[in-house]
């Protein structure tokens, strides 16, 4: 069976902030959709259904959000689904809609991501204590430092990696109007002087806490077709996911990881992924998982992620750029991140990145993982239709 | 099979939990494991077998983020599966199952929801459902939000106490023959809750879980002597606000019910969603269902109503009524949020038998 194409034809972020105190959850995601709608030069009327997604309610308060949301969103009269898959949830949601579109379910979806974490506390929002289960030990940090040490460990990667990652990305912000983070002073020895919050995690190689939506309009061949501005096309999407705790488990590099982005890659047609993949938009939350997922997701081998980064291939004029946004380091909206990590691969495609474009990128992956490294999504986009 | 023509899919299988007052003794996951290994052992596959996994929970009723993540572990998700989750009544994981199963990436797809209503107040806790700034504050609770409904009804002389008394007799008459029911029998109407609505009228609160199996074309002949094709299927939102919505009527679920065809022919079973009395006489009336369709013939909510599960449930009871040959096409509602803002309708058919 042929699925459909399936084309961004708009993108909408809101200006990501600490705290967007000016408006309310439903004015931030209203802000991204009516901007992806501007890009895409339709109306609320050309949208056929809506899939939102966000990461816990306990971060906002609010149960079951996508109910209180439904007139902003202009859902009313329309089908809306609400997605949960932990941190990956931003790309889960927008291949969630993709679905919609390929199985010619809806020819023009809204999706959209939010998160409003100046509403509650994300930090004990996630440590709320459950008897008998592994708590995520006061915040995400605390879960993830270590397995970057026993990355360091196993590779023999020096401890500087980290610290380059941070730096980079925050460089990389500054480039980019909608990223939170806007360090005009930041030097490679700040990042490195910053306070050690879970060692070997430092304060900079951390991301913030942010307000912040992004919106997609994704549509099919005839939709793509009535575009004012260049569509980014699908080329392969897919989510896999493990469980949570068991033996076999590599928490450095999680085979659902491998599965998920061998996935794309087929369904892409991508046999080399190093070379065919001109910039990567990745989910990297705390820095040394730059060069764990370069690995992971097939762009170096085993124990040589670390050798990219510092080797200065991942930098904006490097030959592979990732995070050229600034990424999650630099913005980090819990439930968008992974939505914007799509977006940011599609604006690269379509040309429209900005002072953050990498020349000429025809082909970008935009990937996000959540809860203990076990959901992932993760698609990739070109700047040419799909053939076959 | 031509581009455009659809891939037809079918519930294979259904299984659901006993469902409870209270599982102090059980977790959320080993409330739904029993579940999960009973629909798998129906069609005789495996985790590994399934094309696709959705599921649908809610982290507030769990009282912690990231609840469903335990359940995945449960699960048994290695090597690793292609997976999502809603957090929405499975009814929705259902169809997020549905539409993966339309882009023919998956010809079988595993469904599951539970929800544990027993650690905490339900109806406090669903007051966080609304408006965060102007209406949840004033914590008005599901049954409350519910009356204003029923007395809308009663106002506008859609129906009146008695009747909705005999919609609570005859569902839970009905539930004597339902195994997993929580609530069944001769049952007290009781005193007010909340005016006009009597504790009769009101759903019983409880724990419960349950799985269904999606299968596409030949699959599903393979998998299900008679399989319940979804013939249709669609979902529809209304505005939150109940002020700007005549609480009589529900749109979404008339406009949801003309997508996935429900009016092209007569139904003869109706697994409606509507845990409060008055809202069959408003599902009732969208879905222009006729004196002779038979009406929740497992009791329906009023009888059992786990969280997240209950529309879930919906679909599973009207197939596997198709699956036994008591059914030949049957509706079935699942509904969100308060008041029936949210509503799902699917319309399930059996072959026609020799």
């Amino acid at each position: 069976m042929t699925k459909e194409p399936v084309a961004v034809v708009g993108i909408g972020q809101t200006k990501h902030v600490a705290a967007r105190r000016d408006v309310s959850i439903a004015g931030l995601v209203r802000e991204a959709a009516q901007s992806a709608l501007l890009d895409a030069e339709l109306t609320w009327a050309d949208i056929d259904a809506v899939v939102i997604g966000k990461a816990p309610d306990f971060f906002e308060g609010v149960m079951m959000p996508e109910l209180y949301l439904a007139d902003a969103l202009g859902a009313v009269g329309k089908p809306m689904l609400r997605v949960h898959t932990a941190g990956s949830v931003g790309g889960s949601t927008a291949l969630v809609a993709a679905n919609l579109v390929a199985g010619r379910v809806h020819g023009t979806v809204l999706t959209l991501a939010f998160e409003k974490q100046s509403e509650s506390n994300a930090m004990w929002g996630l440590s709320l204590p459950v008897p008998f289960q592994q708590p995520l030990l006061a915040g995400a940090g605390g879960f993830f430092a270590p397995h970057v040490r026993a990355y360091m460990r196993r590779t023999g990667a020096p401890d500087t990696v980290g610290s380059l990652v941070a730096y980079k990305d925050r460089r990389n912000a500054l480039k980019n109007p909608y990223a939170h983070l806007h360090e005009q002073d930041i030097t490679l020895e700040k990042v490195q002087a910053s306070p050690m919050l879970w060692d070997p995690i430092r304060y900079s190689e951390t991301c913030p806490s942010s307000d912040g939506a992004c919106a997609m309009i994704l549509t099919d061949r005839a939709g793509a077709a009535r575009s004012p501005r260049r569509p980014a096309w699908m080329h392969g999407g897919a989510m896999r996911s493990e469980p949570t705790l068991f033996a076999g488990k590599d928490f450095v590099s999680p085979q659902a990881g491998k599965d998920c982005a061998a996935d794309v890659y087929r369904q892409a047609g991508i046999a080399d992924p190093r070379r065919e993949i001109d910039a990567v938009e990745m989910y990297v939350p705390f820095s040394w998982y730059e060069p764990m997922w370069l690995e992971n997701l097939g762009f170096a081998e085993e124990g040589e992620g670390w050798k990219l980064t510092e080797s200065g291939v991942t930098e904006l004029d490097g030959d592979l750029p990732v995070n050229m946004s600034g990424g999650v380091l630099s913005t980090n909206p819990i439930g968008a991140s992974g939505m914007i990590r799509f977006a940011e691969a599609a604006l690269q495609v379509r040309g429209l990145a900005g002072e953050h474009q990498v020349d000429g990128a025809s082909k970008a992956l935009g990937h996000a993982y959540g809860g203990g490294s076990q959901f992932f999504a993760m698609w990739l986009v070109g700047a040419e239709p799909p053939t076959g | 099979m031509a581009p455009h023509e659809r891939p037809h899919v079918a519930v294979v299988a259904f299984a659901q939990s006993d469902h409870l007052r209270t599982t102090d003794e059980l977790s959320e996951v080993e409330m739904l494991m029993p579940v999960l290994h009973e629909v798998l052992a129906a069609t005789g596959l495996k985790t590994s077998d399934i094309g696709f996994t959705c599921s649908g929970s809610s982290d507030y009723l769990a009282g912690r983020a990231f609840s469903f993540t335990m359940a995945l572990d449960g699960v048994g998700a290695w090597p690793p599966i292609s997976e999502s989750h809603v957090e929405m009544d499975g009814a929705w994981a259902l169809y997020e199952a549905w539409v993966k199963l339309q882009t023919g990436e998956a010809d079988t797809a595993l469904v599951y929801s539970y929800g544990k209503s027993s650690p905490g107040s339900v109806r406090d806790v669903l007051t966080r459902q609304l408006d965060p700034y102007y209406v949840a504050p004033l914590w008005p609770d599901s049954v409350a939000l519910a009356a204003l409904q029923a007395q809308a009804l009663i106002d506008a002389g859609e129906t009146d106490e008695p009747a909705l008394a005999g919609i609570a007799s005859r569902s839970r008459t009905a539930a004597a023959d339902n195994p997993h029911a929580q609530l069944k029998g001769a049952v007290a109407q009781g005193d007010y809750a909340v005016r006009p609505l009597r504790t009769g009228d009101c759903p019983p609160i409880g724990d419960g879980a349950a799985a269904v199996i999606l299968a596409a074309g030949d699959r599903a002949r393979e998998l299900c002597e008679r399989p319940a094709w979804i013939s249709g299927i669609d979902h529809r939102i209304e505005a939150h606000g109940l002020g700007v919505r005549d609480l009589t009527a529900s749109p979404s679920t008339r406009l949801a019910a003309e997508r996935a065809g429900v009016f092209e022919r007569p139904v003869d079973t109706a697994e409606l969603h509507a845990p409060f009395t008055s809202q069959e006489v408003v599902l009732r009336k969208a879905l222009r269902l006729a004196d002779d369709v038979t009406v929740n013939p497992s009791g329906g909510a009023l009888a059992a109503n786990p969280m997240m599960a209950a529309g879930l449930i919906r679909i599973g009871e009207a197939a596997a009524r198709i699956h036994r040959g008591a059914s030949d096409r049957a509706v079935a509602h699942a509904t969100s949020g308060p008041c029936l803002q949210q509503n799902l309708v699917a319309v399930l058919e059996g072959e026609t038998r020799d």
